[in-house]
């Protein structure tokens, strides 16, 4: 079922001088996440992603188009119908934005308070939330005695003190180092699995998309440029911009200088294959490699789990007689229609 | 120094009025100058109620105000004082031309310490569900609470300043009691005695101030 929906989404910023262009972050974006899902959205700065995190809890307010939330026309509304709208929606940020003032208790308190609900069901609600995160021991702590896992943990929880059906996470990892990263990204995915709150993720960084996400949103200059699944994006992205966040991830196919070291340390002919579950036995292609009396060797890739599916590129070097290499080549692709095209100096 | 010791009742009596005017000129443009920081403050390009027109205004407003030398401001608002029932001369009329002088200057203190909080801070609140007012009366001031605190005791000490200034248009105090029984007969030690109870209440006021600010700040 769709809980969010944008249509035609455009949103322009005023010009900063008059006689400037008025800045198109977003330029008519369609979307539908399903209740439930994790989505991520990757894009450079810039690429008006943040924007359209904004613009599901009317942050930020459309120029054109429309955003619904559960069927429900959010264009429109008022600042106070808006802010019963935003207790069902909560946001976390790259910098925490957590409240100096008040102690990490006092920080998931606040949207009950805001919300007006009694004292003593605040103070239970907050223990609650505060086990969930793993940080019931640093509930009068304040803000700056944290690490910065920790400061997302609270971020988390109080995004999450008024049950919200949908999280909104801003570059929640872009301030962490890996490890915490890790911690922070399981424990929105306990979020969503254990209290099936949908998520939307932006973020510039693919192993954020592949750890957490189901789908994947690619934005550029403010629009979609591709859409889908995680595994179908990262094993065959079609846009440029696309390939090169899944590079960052995925070994590539060797190209340019990168092949030309390869040349130039491994003898023989270097093919590629590409590994997708579903389109390529891996054993097919090495059996045919062998039953033809050529010698390979593994030189470039590898083989990448994304969301339990299997998916990489194998560079190998192929020695031995030139003929049983065209000949073994040439099995290995009847088997694997998809090896990747011969690369041969 | 016999002379001195012959007007101690006198000194304390001054130093009194100079407490009393400093508290109500606190109180009066503290209050005042907290409200037009906060309308500064929330007026502003990008703030919570942008409004150019207003902001423009009210910062021509204090920008007029602000370079007036509080001696001139303190002869010129006389006639106001006076227009409003109030005395041209004494501790009330110190009140009144210190609240003045000193809700401009407040104003820009109380301005540039609410920026001080992050927009991200703001925008968390929004996102929490916070009404715009809730978050400029309740959550801003209170995040910019140290620093704000420190920038009131900047100005208190000012207060101090401004009201021995008063004391040349007889508005009492400590300027006052300095002018007439110091400098006016010829008596340094007057003189000297005022400054050490000024030195002091401005010693205090910025112990205490430093103090809450570092509680406020936990460091």
């Amino acid at each position: 079922m769709t809980l969010i929906r944008l249509s035609g989404v455009t949103k322009s910023f005023p010009p900063a001088s008059k006689t400037a262009t008025p800045v198109v972050a977003v330029d008519d974006v369609s979307l539908d996440i399903a209740e439930g899902s994790i989505t991520g959205i990757i894009g450079y700065s810039g690429a008006g992603k943040s924007t359209v995190l904004r613009l599901v809890n009317a942050l930020e307010r459309p120029t054109s188009g429309t955003v619904e939330i559960d069927g429900r026309d959010i264009t429109g509304l008022r600042e106070r119908e808006l802010r019963a709208l935003r207790s069902d929606i909560g946001m976390i940020f790259q910098q925490f934005n957590l409240f100096d003032s008040r102690t990490v208790a006092g920080n998931v308190a606040y949207p009950l308070e805001v919300a007006g609900r009694p004292r003593a069901e605040i103070a239970a609600r907050v223990d609650e939330l505060l086990a969930f995160v793993g940080l019931a021991d640093k509930a009068k702590n304040h803000p700056e005695q944290l690490s910065g896992g920790q400061k997302q943990r609270v971020g988390i929880a109080r995004a999450l003190a008024t049950s919200p059906r949908i999280l909104l996470a801003d570059e929640a990892t872009s301030a962490l180092d890996p490890d915490t990263t890790q911690e922070v990204l399981s424990l929105l995915k306990r979020v969503n699995a254990e209290l099936g709150i949908t998520i939307l993720v932006i973020t510039h960084e693919m192993e954020v998309v592949r750890t957490i996400a189901d789908r994947v949103v690619v934005m550029e200059n403010g629009r979609v440029i591709e859409d889908g699944t995680v595994f179908d994006i990262l094993s065959a992205p079609q846009h440029p911009a696309t390939k090169k966040f899944v590079a960052s991830i995925i070994e590539d196919v060797p190209a340019g200088a990168q092949l030309q070291v390869l040349r130039d340390r491994h003898p023989g002919r270097i093919v590629t294959f590409t590994i997708r579950e579903g389109d390529v036995s891996q054993a097919e292609v090495f059996t045919a490699l062998t039953a033809h009396d050529v010698r390979f060797e593994l030189i470039h890739g590898g083989i990448n789990d994304i969301g339990g599916r299997v998916f990489g590129h194998l560079t190998l070097a192929l020695t031995g007689d030139a003929d049983a290499v065209d000949r073994a080549i040439g099995a290995a692709r009847a088997h694997a229609p998809l090896i990747e095209e011969d690369i041969r100096g | 120094m016999d002379r001195l010791i012959a007007l101690l009742p006198q000194l304390w009596e001054a130093t009194f009025e100079t407490l009393y005017i400093v508290s109500f000129s606190l109180i009066f443009g503290g209050i005042l100058g907290l409200l037009l920081g906060l309308a500064l403050y929330a007026t502003r390009e990008g703030s919570l109620f942008p409004n150019k027109p207003l902001f423009g205004f009210l910062n021509v407003l204090v920008n007029f105000f602000r370079p007036i030398p509080f001696v001139i401001l303190l002869v010129a608002v006389q006639p106001f004082a006076r227009g409003l029932g109030l005395p041209g001369i004494g501790p009330e009329f110190g009140i009144f031309a210190i609240t003045i002088a000193s809700l401009f200057a407040i104003s820009r203190i109380v301005e540039q310490n609410l920026l001080t909080v992050r927009p991200g801070v703001i925008e968390a609140a929004r996102a929490a569900g916070a009404g715009r007012a809730r978050i400029l009366f309740r959550l801003v001031p209170r995040e910019a609470l140290g620093p704000l605190v420190l920038g009131y005791t900047f100005i208190v000490v000012a207060l101090v300043d401004m009201t021995a200034m008063a004391g040349a248009v007889a508005a009492g105090g400590l300027g006052e009691f300095a002018i007439v029984y110091g400098f006016k007969q010829f008596n340094p030690a007057v003189t000297w005695a005022a400054v050490l109870v000024i030195i002091v209440i401005v010693q205090v006021v910025q112990f205490v101030g430093n103090g809450l600010a570092r509680r406020i700040l936990r460091r």
